[in-house]
């Protein structure tokens, strides 16, 4: 019987060897966006380069429909060895059984625990870890320093309330009253839903959830401070309009509004605009000084399609994927910052004219977990609409969001 | 074709009739259609002038560009894998617009002039597939497609679409204005049924069959959710799913998304000027009793 | 042989529809009525896309039941069919009625007419979203603005986004109309119009008496037809309000933008199922009450 074994063992062993020599081909997907595939083509490149024997196919697909198009096939078995996944789904995927944990020799998770922002920890469930990211995203302020040097404003604004009054020297009416120029963008449509909860309900003294991210916690004196400083940008102070030039971003690419919070994505795009002269700086402080930040980040993980000598293939292929270099290199194509403090706090990234403020950020960045971010970003869409469309009174709508989302939470939880 | 005869073409139908109450009526109606029409397609003006403009210019909503440019369109032209999208999709469309119009034509036909037990049950549930929304079949459709090996191929992303409920439902309709006494006639001549089919009823319905033509060609050459799913390699993209990559997470290229829209516009209008001259021809069957 | 000669005329029509219909009904089986079946069991069941399905009985009907969203989202799907289809419906036959007696550029205007419905839903739904933007930015309010007209809030509200949706749906679908409506005129034999003008009778009984009745396979098709394209109202909501897909505040949500968004963002696919098997059910109802209403009598 243990001859028996010994014997298959060796078997198996051997044919892992003869496996291992052989060309191996592991299938990667992500979302397309042009400098992400840039970026991934190049450290495929030198991945291959120091793996001969390995061939990675890279396949990506369009954003919008990435995550039905991921959903569909990998149950079905028809997708990649190693997957590209929002930090927010990767519940359900290990709950389905249908990603691998990272082994812990070559994926250490005290060292981990070490070495990555420590937002990157909502990726370890016991004492492995799933996924892990290449690169992390903050918020800033983008600013328009054609509109600035025009309202002659030296430097962009460090504090809520110098945010309030620069945005409103920057708006501009036309005779008839119609806005035609925004001081600041909004819309909860795009970033500002992260904005409210990270951060403007921190700045006032709350906790946007509780029981990590199950229990909303914004239904409070300090959500309700922060809903009407969001709410009163455009009630109280005239100094922006939701869906002015249709999109935030818009606005902002036309050079018709002076100041847009946005994530570190949009760097790319911004630098495509000819003619707009952009700056970026941290998102404004409260009066006491007090930053905060959302932060977000895709991961890679290894499916359970990946078997053998593919597994081994697709574990290196991790390996190389979060390591210092491809963080660097990330970050110099893409502009995303690097996951981990020691690539991403050097004095070159740190100072960086346009990444400085995103990487500052992260040192006081919270992470949301969804359930649903966009049915949970759409409950704060309501919320602002409830107040500007059928004035309700700010109290009741922001009772109504913290009801509604805690309903999301729940069904989510429940099973 | 027995039992018909030259219908008066509609032109010398207009000429013969009173030449006084042409004049007026005949130009204001004239005008409100001609400026009905230009009002139709001033929002596709926009699309034009926004493929002509730089990205700096788009969100300047004039109509007229200030510096136009074609960059838009020999960017996207340049880009090479957009003439396999463009022949993948014209083969798809070219392929299922053929199979409507022969199934969808024999089924209508079938369900209106067979009188057989059971046809009005089927008739309702070939109709009811139009009740679900295609996202609800996407799933089901994939796990098929897996299962048959039909994934990333032609025939994945166009065996859903080979006959349509509309169709069947268009075209029953339609054969309901041909007399029985053609086919009748024909039976008497000998003809089976296929024949008949065929020779003496499709004919004399070609309006119906070039409109839906036109809307199975064009069905196709829009479809984005279920090719997106069932496509893996971007060799096999059709023209929609390859467009999309314009907008990616951060950035909508306007520009190009419309630049893509206006070239893709092109065959349908191509295949809209050739089949609508069936329409305008009109069917040729006067001189009988209906 | 003896067998095929013993058939009556009856019997081989009955089998020559049959066989005709063989491979279709295989087809519409497969393609079809599975899948079809396949989502009528999920709404029975729980699932995610991506776990095993677990039977939940009756509850994702139930948590239908009590869902405020859906019974607004249930009425403005009743609202785009009630506004949509009659009004597209007289438009289009207007349009065709009159292009039909006109030939000087006969082609060139009825293409002007069948353009938007051949452009992308997508590019077209980014133009009219900035056609309804307030001044200085937006046409309609300009245009309004030069009449002394006070500005209409389009989008952002909850009275008026529904119809400023509704509107490229029914201008993007007018042009099909008008080529059926077209192809239907075209078909009326013109021996009846010659028969009529013989006898005097004045164009408008013509109209009611004779073009009208004889259109009815045709009017039957794109009432049923229209009905149910606004009853699936989904693309031009999803495009006009991307930035709020349904809002605001849900009141242009269609029910397929409901199931999309169960299935697709919330990946609750037994509850976007149940709400596939009620809109099922309703389509159904109506195609069947029309065609009972505009049967022969």
């Amino acid at each position: 019987m243990n001859a028996l074994k010994t014997y298959l063992l060796s078997g198996a062993v051997s044919l892992a060897a003869i496996g291992s020599a052989q060309a191996v081909e592991i299938e990667y997907w992500q979302y397309f966006f042009d400098a992400r595939v840039t970026a991934m083509e190049q450290l495929i490149e030198n991945f291959e380069a120091a793996n001969p024997d390995i061939t990675v196919n890279m396949t990506h697909f369009p954003y919008a429909d990435y995550r039905t198009k991921v959903a569909a096939a990998i149950p079905a078995g028809e997708g990649p060895d190693v997957v590209q996944l929002f930090y927010g789904w990767l519940n359900d995927y290990v709950e389905a059984e249908l990603i691998q944990p990272l082994p812990a020799d070559t994926f250490d998770p005290a060292r981990i625990d070490a070495e990555f922002f420590p937002m990157v920890q909502a990726m370890k469930d016991g004492d492995q870890y799933w996924a892990l990211p290449t690169a992390v995203r903050s918020l800033a302020l983008f600013y328009n320093e054609r509109l600035f040097e025009e309202a002659g404003i030296e430097s962009p604004p460090e504090t809520l309330d110098e945010l309030v009054e620069i945005a409103g020297q920057l708006t501009k009416r036309d005779g008839a009253g119609n806005i035609t120029q925004v001081g600041i963008t909004t819309g909860m449509n795009a970033q500002d839903h992260h904005w409210f909860r990270e951060v403007l309900v921190r700045q006032m003294g709350g906790d946007p959830y509780e029981n990590n991210y199950q229990t909303v916690n914004y239904n409070t004196d300090a959500g309700q401070a922060a809903a009407a400083f969001y709410t009163g940008l455009e009630a109280e102070h005239g100094v922006t309009a939701a869906g002015f030039m249709d999109e935030p971003q818009a606005a902002f690419k036309a050079g018709m509004a002076g100041m847009h919070i946005d994530g570190s994505f949009r760097i790319g795009a911004l630098d495509k605009v000819r003619g707009l002269r952009w700056g970026v700086t941290e998102l404004p402080a409260n009066a006491e000084g007090m930053r905060s930040n959302y932060s977000s980040y895709w991961v890679n993980a290894i499916t359970t399609k990946a078997e053998d000598e593919r597994y081994d293939a697709s574990v290196k292929f991790m390996e190389y994927v979060t390591s210092d270099e491809a963080m660097q290199i990330w970050l110099d194509v893409v502009g995303e910052l690097p996951a981990k403090p020691s690539v991403g706090m050097t004095d070159a990234n740190a100072n960086h004219e346009v990444y400085g403020p995103f990487i500052r950020g992260l040192a006081y960045a919270n992470t949301t977990i969804f359930a649903n971010e966009s049915a949970q970003r759409q409950v704060l869409m309501d919320m602002v609409q409830r107040v500007s469309i059928e004035d309700l009174p700010l109290t009741e709508a922001l009772a109504t969001a913290a009801e509604e989302e805690q309903v999301i939470l729940d069904e989510y939880y429940a099973d | 074709m027995t039992a018909t005869d030259i219908r008066p073409s509609s032109d010398t139908l207009l000429t013969t009739k009173a030449p006084v109450k042409r004049s007026y009526g005949q130009y204001i109606r004239w005008l409100l259609l001609f400026l009905g029409g230009i009002a139709m397609v001033m929002p596709i003006a926009w699309m034009i002038s926004t493929s002509l403009k730089w990205p700096h210019e788009v969100y300047n909503l004039k109509l007229i560009p200030d510096e136009p440019t074609i960059e838009n369109y020999t960017y996207v032209l340049e880009d090479g894998r957009f003439y396999g999208w463009f022949m993948n999709s014209i083969i798809i469309a070219v392929i299922t617009t053929v199979s409507n119009i022969l199934f969808d034509s024999l089924v209508g036909y079938t369900l209106c002039k067979f009188k057989f037990p059971g046809r009005y049950i089927i008739f309702i549930a070939i109709l009811s597939t139009l009740m679900i929304p295609t996202e609800m079949l996407v799933i089901p459709w994939y796990i098929m497609s897996q299962n048959f090996g039909w994934l990333d191929t032609y025939w994945g992303i166009m065996f859903p679409g080979l006959m349509t409920a509309f169709g069947t439902f268009l075209m029953k309709q339609f054969f309901e204005t041909v007399p029985d006494d053609f086919l009748e006639a024909a039976r008497i001549d000998g003809l089976n049924e296929l024949q008949i089919w065929w020779s003496v009823a499709m004919p004399l319905v070609k309006p119906a069959l070039a409109a839906l033509a036109i809307f199975v060609f064009l069905g196709n050459w829009t479809a984005f959710i279920w090719p997106l799913i069932v496509t893996n390699s971007p060799e096999m993209y059709t023209v929609p799913v390859g467009l999309s990559g314009f907008g990616d997470e951060a950035d909508v290229a306007w520009e190009l998304i419309m630049t893509g829209a206006a070239i893709s516009t092109i065959p349908t209008l191509i295949v809209f000027i050739v089949f609508q001259r069936f329409i305008i021809r009109g069917v040729v069957m006067a001189g009988l009793k209906g | 042989m003896r067998l095929r000669q013993n058939l009556t005329i009856r019997q081989k029509h009955i089998l020559w529809a049959w066989g005709l219909l063989a491979l279709p009904v295989i087809f519409y089986v497969v393609i079809r009525f599975y899948p079809t079946g396949n989502a009528i069991l999920l709404s029975f069941q729980n699932w995610n896309l991506l776990g095993d399905r677990t039977w939940a009985g009756a509850e994702n009907y139930i948590k239908l039941w009590h869902d405020d969203v859906f019974w607004k989202v249930f009425r403005n799907t009743f609202v785009y069919l009630l506004l949509g289809t009659p009004i597209s419906l007289v438009i289009s036959f207007l349009i065709a009625f009159h292009l039909d007696r006109v030939r000087f550029m006969h082609g060139f205007i009825r293409m002007l007419y069948f353009l938007p419905f051949m452009t992308s839903a997508v590019a077209m739904a980014w133009v009219w979203r900035w056609f309804y933007q307030p001044v200085p930015v937006g046409i309609f309010n300009n245009i309004l603005a030069s009449f002394g007209i006070p500005q209409i809030n389009f989008l952002n509200s909850t009275t008026n986004a529904l119809p400023a949706v509704l509107a490229p749906a029914v201008w993007a679908g007018l042009g099909f109309q008008v080529i059926i409506f077209m192809a239907g005129l075209r078909a009326i034999p013109q021996s009846y119009y010659e028969a009529a003008r013989i006898d005097g009778v004045s164009g408008f009984t013509i109209l009611t008496q004779i073009t009208i009745p004889l259109l009815k396979p045709t009017i039957i098709f794109i009432t049923v037809f229209s009905s149910i394209g606004f009853l699936r109202i989904f693309d031009h909501v999803f495009n006009m309000t991307t930035n709020n897909p349904g809002g605001p505040l849900n009141s242009t949500k269609p029910l397929v933008l409901m199931i999309y968004d169960t299935a697709f963002n919330g990946f609750n696919m037994g509850y976007a199922a149940a709400q596939t098997v009620v809109l099922f059910t309703v389509l159904l109802c109506v195609s069947l009450l029309q065609l009972y209403l505009l049967r022969d009598r």
